[in-house]
C-alpha cells in the first residue's frame, strides 16, 4: 500500500472541497436548523395552558386552594385559571380543546374538609398530549401537597424526606440535542460524500480514470474514506462550535476540551462514511442513494439516542441502537458537550466506533470491484 | 520486438461473444489501429488489454506483463485516453495533471516542469487553472492525452479519440498523435470506426466485426488486397431482375456488391466503367439516381472483408427496436 496514492485521491477530494462550499453548507444548516428549531421547540418549560377551575363550594377553603391555582398563574405561569360554574361546559371545553384540564372542587369539599372525611379535588386532565398533561398534574399534586402541609410544623417529624441532588445545572434541550445535531451534520457529509458523489462520480466515468491507473483497491477504499473522514470531521466540529456557541455550553474552546471533540468527531466520521461506502460499494444507479437517505437518516438518527433516552425504547429498537454508530458517537459528545467528562467518558465509545470503522473499510475493500 | 502480443483473447458476457479469439501484435513504435464499427467489440477488446476487464479466455502481453498475472506491469506502462471523458470537471487542468502524477509516483521535483511541458505541448497551457467543465470537447480530449503521458508511458491506447468532436477538434488530436509518434518511440494503439482516421495515423489496421478480427495489414495493402483500383457507386430506379449479374459484366468491372440502396462496382478503371453503365442503363431503360466514381478507401476493404459498408455497420449498432411504439 503506497500512502502517496492515498493522499492523491484525499487531495482530489479536498480541493473540490474547498472549491465549491455547497457541500459544507448543506452538511451545516440542516442540522443546525434542526439544533434550533427542535431544541428550543422541545424541552422547553410549559406556560400559559389554560385551566377551567369550577367551584361547586364557595367556601374559605375552597377560595384558598382556588388562590394556590392563582398563584401559579401569577408565578411560574405553567397554566391560567378560568373560572367556569358548570362541570359540564367545562368538559365540553376540554374536549373541544379550548381547556387543556379541569379542576373541580366539590360542592362537599369544606365540609369533608372539617369532618376530616377525604376532601377531594377531580383534576380531569386532556391526555391526548402526554408531556402538556404531565406537567399540568404535577403542578396539581404540588398544589395539593401544598394544602395538604400542616398549618404548624411538628418539631420531630418522623417522615422520610428525599433530597434531590442535580450533579449539573440546568440543562436546556437545546444542549441535550446537540450531540445528535453533530452527529446529524456528520452523517450528511457521509451521505453526500461518501455515497451521493461517489456513486455519480461512478456513473460519470471518473473511476474508470482511476482504475487505470496502478492504485490498489485498497489505496483506493481507504483514500476515499480519508477523504470523507476529514471532510466529517470539518462540518462536525463546526457545527459542535457554532451549536454550542448558540445553545451556551460553556467552556467549549478549552484544549483539552477541543482536542476529545476532535478525537470523537473524526473517529465518528471514519465510522459513518465507512459505512455509508459498504452501503454504496456496489451501486451504481445514481439515485439509489437519494432514494434511501430518508430511510437511513430515520434508522440511524432516532434510535441513537439524540432526541430522546435509549432507557426509553422497546427491546427491537434498543438492539438497533447497540449497532447503530450514532450511538456511540452521540453518546460521547454528549459527555464532552453538557457533561464535560475527560477520556474516561468517551473512550469506550471511541473504541467501538474504531471497531465499527474497521468491520466497514474491511468489508468495502473486500467488496470494492477493481475491475468494471 | 513486438511491444503488444494479444493471443486468442475473448470475452463472453453470457451467451454474448462479444471478443471471439483475437489474435495480433503490435511493434514499438508503431500506431496500430482497430477498425470497426460501434458493438464490433474494440472497446471490450481495449478494456481486457487495460485490465479493466478480465477475459473470458485467452491473454495479452503488454511491454512483458501479462494482463491476467500482472495487472499492476500493464497498468505502470500504460497510457490510457477511455471513449468517455475521465477527467474531472470540478478540478483545473493543471490539478487533474497533477493529482494522476501523485497517483503514479512521479517524483515532486519533475512535476511541475512535466505537467507545464505536456500541457504546452496540447496547446493547453493558458488554460492551466481553468476548471476542466469549462472545456469544449475538443480540449477536454487534448487534456487527458496529456493526463494520459504525465508518466511517461511506454504505450498510448486511445479508444475512439476523436468520438464527438467537430472537425476543428478531430484535425488537432491527429496532428497532436502524429506529433507525439515523431517525437518519441511510443506505441500508440488506437480505435476507431472512422476510416479517414485509421487511413491517415495508421501503420497497420486491424478491421473488427462482430468480435472477431477480419483482416490486418497497412492500409496501403489493405486497399490493394480488393479487387480494382476504383470503386464506382450508384443508385438506381427499375432495376429489373439480374441487374447485378449484368453490371459485373462491365468493362473493367471487377466485383460488384449491393448494399441497402447502393450498388457498388470494384473497377480498375472507373470512368470507363461509369461510361459503360451508363450505356447499359440507357439501353436497359433503368434510371441512374446518383452515381460517383473514387479511388479504393477503407470502407470498400470493410466492405470487401465483412460483406457490409462501415458506415451501414455503425448506424446499424445505433438502432432502436420502436416497433412497440406504433401499436
Amino acid at each position: 500500500m503506497k500512502f502517496y496514492r492515498i493522499s492523491a485521491l484525499i487531495e482530489r477530494d479536498m480541493r473540490k472541497f474547498f472549491r465549491s462550499p455547497a457541500l459544507m453548507m448543506a452538511s451545516m444548516i440542516f442540522p443546525l436548523v434542526q439544533l434550533i428549531v427542535l431544541g428550543y421547540a422541545f424541552g422547553g418549560k410549559i406556560k400559559g395552558a389554560t385551566l377551567a377551575m369550577v367551584d361547586q363550594d364557595h367556601s374559605t377553603e375552597s377560595l384558598r386552594v382556588r388562590e394556590m391555582f392563582n398563584g401559579i398563574s401569577a408565578g411560574p405561569q405553567t397554566f391560567r385559571v378560568v373560572e367556569y360554574d358548570s362541570q359540564a361546559r367545562a368538559i365540553d371545553d376540554l374536549r373541544a380543546g379550548f381547556v387543556r384540564g379541569v379542576v373541580e372542587i366539590p360542592h362537599d369539599f369544606s365540609r369533608r374538609y372539617y369532618q376530616h372525611d377525604r376532601p377531594r379535588i377531580a383534576f380531569t386532565e386532556d391526555n391526548t398530549d402526554q408531556v402538556l398533561s404531565s406537567a399540568l398534574l404535577e403542578r396539581v399534586q404540588q398544589i395539593v401537597e401544598a394544602v395538604n402541609a400542616p398549618a404548624v410544623q411538628p418539631r420531630l417529624d418522623s417522615q422520610v424526606q428525599l433530597d434531590t441532588i442535580e450533579v449539573y445545572p440546568y440543562i436546556e434541550y437545546a444542549k441535550y440535542l446537540l450531540a445528535g445535531s453533530t452527529a446529524m451534520a456528520i452523517f450528511i457529509v457521509a451521505m453526500i460524500g461518501g455515497g451521493i458523489t461517489f456513486i455519480d462520480d461512478k456513473s460519470r466515468g471518473l473511476h474508470e480514470g482511476y482504475l487505470l491507473t496502478p492504485i490498489h483497491k485498497t489505496e483506493l477504499v481507504m483514500g476515499l474514506i480519508g477523504a470523507g473522514a476529514i471532510k466529517g470531521l470539518m462540518a462536525g466540529l463546526a457545527l459542535t462550535l457554532i451549536g454550542g456557541l448558540i445553545v451556551g455550553i460553556p467552556g467549549l474552546f478549552n484544549p483539552v476540551r477541543l482536542f476529545y471533540l476532535c478525537v470523537v468527531v473524526l473517529i465518528a466520521s471514519f465510522a459513518m462514511i465507512s459505512f455509508m461506502f459498504l452501503a454504496m460499494v456496489r451501486v451504481d444507479d445514481p439515485l439509489v442513494p437519494r432514494a434511501i437517505f430518508g430511510v437511513l437518516n430515520t434508522l440511524l438518527f432516532f434510535p441513537s439516542g439524540a432526541i430522546s433516552p435509549v432507557e426509553g425504547f422497546p427491546k427491537w429498537l434498543r438492539w438497533l441502537s447497540v449497532i447503530d454508530p450514532f450511538t456511540y458517537t452521540v453518546h460521547a459528545l454528549r459527555n464532552l458537550t453538557i457533561k464535560n467528562t475527560g477520556i474516561e467518558g468517551i473512550y469506550m465509545d471511541v473504541i467501538v466506533l474504531s471497531c465499527i470503522s474497521a468491520v466497514m473499510i474491511a468489508g468495502s475493500i473486500a467488496l470494492f470491484k477493481r475491475q468494471l | 520486438m513486438n511491444t503488444i502480443e494479444v493471443d486468442n483473447l475473448t470475452k463472453k458476457f453470457g451467451d454474448l461473444v462479444a471478443v471471439d479469439g483475437i489474435s495480433f501484435n503490435v511493434e514499438q513504435g508503431e500506431i496500430f489501429g482497430l477498425l470497426g464499427p460501434n458493438g464490433a467489440g474494440k472497446t471490450t477488446l481495449i478494456r481486457m488489454m487495460t485490465t479493466l476487464t478480465p477475459p473470458t479466455s485467452g491473454t495479452a502481453r503488454i511491454d512483458g506483463h501479462d494482463i491476467r498475472n500482472d495487472a499492476d506491469g500493464v497498468r505502470q506502462v500504460l497510457g490510457v485516453i477511455p471513449q468517455a471523458f475521465t477527467s474531472d470537471p470540478e478540478l483545473t487542468a493543471e490539478e487533474n495533471m497533477l493529482i494522476h502524477a501523485k497517483l503514479y509516483g512521479v517524483p515532486s521535483a519533475e512535476r511541475e516542469p512535466l505537467i507545464r511541458g505536456l500541457l504546452e505541448s496540447v496547446d493547453l497551457l493558458k488554460f492551466r487553472d481553468a476548471l476542466v467543465r469549462t472545456f469544449s470537447g475538443g480540449m477536454r480530449r487534448r487534456l487527458e492525452i496529456a493526463r494520459g503521458l504525465v508518466h511517461s508511458p511506454r504505450i498510448l491506447f486511445l479508444d475512439e479519440p476523436t468520438t464527438g468532436l467537430d472537425p476543428v477538434s478531430r484535425t488537432n488530436v491527429w496532428e497532436l498523435i502524429r506529433a507525439l509518434r515523431s517525437k518519441s518511440e511510443l506505441t500508440i494503439l488506437l480505435t476507431t470506426h472512422y476510416m479517414d482516421e485509421a487511413d491517415k495515423l495508421c501503420d497497420r489496421i486491424a478491421i473488427v466485426d462482430h468480435g472477431k478480427l477480419a483482416v490486418l495489414d497497412t492500409p496501403t495493402r489493405l486497399k490493394d488486397s480488393i479487387p480494382g483500383t476504383d470503386t464506382v457507386d450508384a443508385e438506381f430506379e427499375n432495376a429489373p431482375p439480374g441487374w447485378i449479374d449484368e453490371l459485373r459484366h462491365l468493362a473493367h468491372a471487377a466485383n460488384v456488391t449491393q448494399s441497402a440502396e447502393s450498388s457498388h462496382i470494384s473497377s480498375n478503371d472507373g470512368p470507363a466503367t461509369v461510361a459503360a453503365l451508363m450505356d447499359l442503363a440507357r439501353a436497359r431503360k433503368v434510371t441512374v439516381k446518383k452515381v460517383s466514381v473514387q479511388s479504393t478507401t477503407l470502407d470498400d476493404v470493410f466492405l470487401h472483408y465483412t460483406g457490409t459498408e462501415l458506415r451501414d455497420a455503425t448506424n446499424k449498432g445505433a438502432t432502436y427496436d420502436v416497433s412497440h411504439l406504433h401499436r
